[in-house]
């Protein structure tokens, strides 16, 4: 019997260690798992490496990790945002490390993680001051970059519907990095709106097969970054 | 003869004007967006945005906005029929890969050889944000960049050389700013039209690098 349906956030996320690294899905508030993340955040891990296209906006999700000082490096490749104060602040006083990636290069990398890859080329920053400390070759007279793959001890994805054997859908630009988050953690750990019966999901329309998914937890209504932003949320940890 | 400057929407709609019909573009965040809004009726344009959207539509206005369809801007949009979603590293395979036929960049400098700088100024406070530039500027068949032709201060932004941290290198096809439009050949930058009442002199006192004509 495969089940991986979780009970609650809490147990879900209730063994992330200090100093994993914590792959989270999302991209603006589309596939952002802010309960999973508010929940890991009450949980009390430390020294976590973020993972992320983004830094955190306001006060909420991964910001309020970094708010909480639990957060030792984030890599992303647009940690500036009109409300990613919290971040920068972090960032001026040196309380916290960034890797700066190119978006493309970002997903290539968590990418290869999941796809047993450990290194690739790629054209994206050749020649830019991102390549620097990086090895370059030419392949048909073109520089290129080398990049390495990201693996995470934990992924925390936001998806749509999912049945207990964590078979996925992902409801329009949530899609993001959930899917490749999913295949390059020890433990991806998903969030979904729908829990659905084994068979309702149509084969041809699953997007994560349940084989990269290893808990799976009913959020009904899962926090809006939109709302949240806009009300001036201050999540601090309970 | 005076001359007044283009406006932002009248270079989009001269970049929207020669972006040939069914092409797939991808409109950088800021600037580049109005281009949008300037496509000539009849011509079917499909647009990507980075975070995994094919055939994006227009801005979604009350009760069509999801936040779960935003546009890389982080706005909510519409889906056009036919739209397609896929995941992050798909859609830098598909720009990576050279399927956009267009994309639209803002930009701080372009150096004459096409070399583009458009994700940090290089000051030792700014926080280095660079999303989708990089792999946009090195993957898209045609790299058309919309900027002003100066700076505030009426430093040239076409230069010899860029002096600001590479975004791409030998990147940008087609400059188009609030005075012209220069192709960047293999000879250098060609000047393909320039707005009325200007001379090709006053163009090149604007620019930071010889400019070739036709």
């Amino acid at each position: 019997m495969i089940d991986k349906r979780i009970a609650s956030v809490e147990e879900a996320v209730a063994d992330v260690q200090d100093g994993a690294t914590v792959l989270v899905s999302g991209f603006g508030g589309a596939g952002s798992p802010i309960d999973l993340l508010h929940a890991l955040l009450d949980q009390g891990a430390k020294e976590l490496t973020i993972v992320s296209n983004n830094a955190g906006n306001g006060q909420i999700g991964i910001a309020a990790l970094v708010a909480a000082d639990r957060v030792a490096k984030i890599i992303c490749s647009f940690p500036r945002s009109s409300q990613s104060e919290v971040f920068t602040e972090a960032y001026r006083a040196g309380r916290i490390e960034l890797e700066t990636v190119p978006q493309g290069t970002l997903a290539e990398r968590i990418r290869a993680a999941g796809a047993g890859l450990p290194a690739f080329y790629t054209p994206t920053s050749a020649g830019t001051p991102l390549e620097d400390g990086k090895d370059v070759r030419y392949f048909n007279g073109v520089r290129h970059v080398l990049e390495h793959a990201l693996h995470g001890d934990v992924a925390l994805v936001k998806a749509q519907n999912g049945d207990r054997w964590g078979n996925l859908t992902y409801h329009m630009t949530q899609r993001n990095f959930g899917p490749i988050m999913c295949t390059a953690a020890k433990k991806a750990i998903v969030q979904v709106n729908h829990v659905v019966g084994l068979g309702e999901l149509e084969p041809d329309n699953v997007v994560t097969p349940g084989i990269y998914v290893d808990r799976l937890v009913h959020v009904p209504e899962p926090l809006s970054e939109t709302d949240l932003l806009k009300n001036n949320v201050r999540r601090t940890p309970q | 003869m005076s001359w007044t400057a283009w406006n932002n929407d009248q270079i989009a709609a001269r970049i929207a004007h020669d972006i040939p019909d069914g092409s797939y573009v991808n409109l950088g965040i800021g600037r580049p967006e109005a281009v949008a809004n300037h496509i000539p009726e009849g011509k079917e344009i499909v647009f990507q945005s980075e975070n995994g959207f094919l055939g994006m539509g227009p801005a979604a206005k009350d009760n069509e906005i999801d936040w779960e369809v935003i546009n890389a801007g982080k706005k909510p949009v519409t889906a056009v029929p036919g739209a397609s979603i896929f995941h992050h590293a798909d859609s830098f395979a598909m720009i990576r890969g050279g399927h956009l036929d267009v994309c639209v960049l803002g930009g701080f400098q372009v150096g004459r050889n096409g070399d583009l700088a458009n994700w940090s100024t290089g000051e030792p406070d700014a926080l280095p944000a660079v999303g989708g530039a990089m792999d946009l500027g090195v993957g898209a068949r045609n790299v058309f960049v919309l900027m002003t032709h100066t700076t505030k201060t009426g430093e040239p932004k076409l230069v010899e050389k860029i002096t600001y941290p590479a975004t791409a290198i030998r990147a940008v096809t087609t400059v188009y700013t609030d005075l012209a439009v220069i192709d960047i050949t293999p000879a250098g930058p060609l000047v393909r039209d320039i707005i009325e009442g200007m001379s090709l002199e006053e163009l090149q006192a604007k620019t930071g690098t010889k400019l070739l004509t036709n």
